[in-house]
């Protein structure tokens, strides 16, 4: 019994470490292109319309289904809450939880990842083909440094674009939320203002855009390791995207419970006093 | 009998007779020895054919040649000047010596051909430019204006026979032999020394691989670059070949000009010239027959 026991421990022994040294391996591989991001992005020529481009494409052209999206999330949020609050009477907080929520959560964590899937499969998809179609080692005979050209542009773009893009999304949720809390469930116009107001300060609004810059560094981080690395033809072009969306979607959310961990502890100011 | 380099030979100085020699180069990539000691000298100013089966490394070795890949041992001397233990600086500075054709091309897709074509004078300026000022001072090279960028780009067309047209179309809107060209423009403007041709005619009809074989040959004899073409294709091998290289098992089996190559004793190499039919190989005795048996992916040596 003990010696099956130790047979299985042996057999589960292997595929765990393997997993634990690839994980180890990915994390450095990305450390790596992260450094080789800030050693490229310090160094001339600084070509600005590639980052223009590469902004346009993550911020710009995620727009349409940012907007969407907020909308939708802040008004089923203020459905949900002032349903739940009224059981307390207290539904005249709905506009002030709706907000607390988006900005510190909700527009950093939806934002990320809906730029994730358009903006950050579209980039490994793109740098993927690159790879294996030898555009990447064209660029590098031309005595361009690929990282510096392709990379550097997309991860600035990414850090840039994901804060502003949290931005809209808090404004487009706040208005959701205001629709369904003021319009459908008659908190009252005031008073959801007023606690709105109240309730949120500065402070969360800066916690919401640190996160936002962290997501976007990552997101485009993981989508361009994916991308420029990628090997074996139209399919390993496939598993790269794969890999830049899955990868991407699970980093925001561990990383955000530990950020989110760290704010509280240091840098929050108690609310309820 | 079997080809050897020079040995003894200091080669690390500039030689007018060659423009590139590869000493003991080795890769490996996993388990699967790709090269095994490559030796190879490239001739300055001529025309330099590397044959070899498919997947024997022949693209392996060009991306060495442009330092994309690193060796696990050996050295690549460009001039004299060893550019293995170059960094990201280094190797761009010898990179700008260097026009690399691409299998396939290789063109940008997220650019069209002007720009695929202008795309590294855009990044350099004007290479012509003196490094320095009278003065002594480095000298940062001269941009070019959009309408000079425009007027080399139509040069090129029509240099290599393209039509005007094709200057707002994207790569996909191209047929093979048309992103070939383009890809030798866009090699081309940054006026190299050394261009690098990796199959630049498989794939392509008996018109189109006459055309581009009378490209690479005007190139060489018009602006004097040293050429390397990777091939599979024997009739142009030896229709243009100054020096023809043969690559099997990971080594240079043969290497010399292409009447020298057809007296080879090497079995396979006599099989693998003969069988197109386009190339006839002088008779040798059965008894002087070298049959080295190919060795397969991962396995030693
Ligand atoms: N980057 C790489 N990673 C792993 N294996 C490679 C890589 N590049 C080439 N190879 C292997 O090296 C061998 C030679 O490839 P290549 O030089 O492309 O052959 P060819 O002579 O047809 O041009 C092939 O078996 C290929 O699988
Ligand atoms: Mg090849």
């Amino acid at each position: 019994m003990l010696q099956r026991l130790a047979a299985v421990v042996d057999r589960l022994w292997g595929p765990l470490l393997r997993l634990l040294s690839a994980s180890l391996e990915q994390l450095g591989a990305h450390i790596m292109l992260l450094w080789n991001v800030v050693r490229w992005a310090l160094r001339p020529p600084y070509r600005l319309s590639v980052l223009l481009e590469a902004m346009v494409f993550i911020g710009v052209e995620s727009l349409p289904i940012v907007l969407l999206i907020s909308l939708f999330v802040g008004a089923v949020f203020a459905l949900q809450l002032s349903s739940a609050l009224r059981t307390f009477q207290a539904e005249a907080f709905t506009g002030a939880t709706v907000g607390l929520a988006l900005t510190r959560e909700l527009a950093p964590v939806f934002t990320s990842i809906v730029v994730a899937a358009r903006a950050g499969a579209g980039m490994a998809t793109e740098l993927g083909s690159m790879r294996i179609t030898e555009q990447i080692d064209a660029l590098a005979t031309m005595a361009v440094n690929p990282v510096q050209y392709l990379v550097v542009p997309r991860v600035i773009g990414g850090i840039l674009m994901v804060p502003l893009l949290a931005m809209v999304f808090n404004c487009i949720g706040m208005v959701g939320a205001y629709i369904v809390a003021v319009g459908m469930q008659n908190v009252d116009r005031g008073i959801f203002m007023e606690n709105a107001r109240w309730l949120l300060d500065p402070n969360d609004i800066t916690q919401g855009m640190i996160k936002a810059v962290i997501f976007g560094l990552a997101l485009t981080l993981i989508a361009c390791q994916q991308g420029y690395n990628a090997s074996g033809g139209a399919k390993g072009v496939g598993v790269a995207t794969t890999r830049a969306v899955v990868g991407s979607f699970v980093t925001i959310l561990v990383l955000d419970y530990f950020l989110t961990d760290i704010w509280l502890t240091f840098f929050s100011k108690n609310i309820q006093n | 009998m079997p080809w050897k380099p020079e040995v003894n030979e200091d080669i690390s100085q500039r030689s007018d007779e060659w423009h590139v020699r590869i000493r003991g180069i080795n890769k490996t990539f996993g388990t699967h020895h790709v090269l095994r000691g490559i030796d190879l000298d490239i001739a300055r100013g001529k025309i330099n054919v590397i044959i070899g089966g498919s997947g024997q490394g022949k693209s392996v070795i060009m991306k060495h040649l442009m330092g994309l890949l690193k060796p696990d041992a050996g050295s690549i001397f460009v001039d004299g000047e060893d550019i293995v233990p170059l960094n990201d600086v280094g190797l761009n500075r010898v990179r700008k010596q260097f026009g690399m054709l691409f299998q396939y091309a290789a063109l940008f897709d997220s650019l069209t051909v002007e720009e695929n074509i202008v795309f590294a004078l855009v990044e350099h300026g004007d290479p012509t430019t003196p490094e320095r000022y009278a003065d002594g001072r480095r000298r940062p090279p001269r941009r070019y204006s959009r309408s000079e960028l425009h007027d080399i780009a139509l040069e090129q067309l029509d240099k290599l026979a393209l039509p005007r047209v094709l200057l707002r179309k994207f790569p996909a809107e191209l047929s093979g032999g048309q992103r070939k060209r383009v890809g030798l423009a866009r090699a081309l403007v940054m006026k190299p020394r050394i261009l690098l041709y990796d199959e630049p005619t498989t794939g392509l009809d008996p018109v189109s691989t006459k055309n581009v074989d009378d490209m690479i040959r005007s190139v060489s004899r018009e602006h004097g670059v040293t050429s390397v073409i990777i091939s599979h294709d024997m009739a142009s091998t030896f229709r243009i070949g100054d020096r023809v290289s043969a690559l099997y098992n990971g080594r240079i089996i043969e290497s010399g000009p292409p009447d020298e190559l057809r007296k080879s004793n090497h079995k396979w190499l006599r099989e693998f010239i003969a069988t197109s039919g386009a190339v006839h190989m002088d008779p040798v005795a059965e008894a002087d027959l070298i049959d080295e048996p190919l060795v397969t992916a991962g396995a030693p040596p």
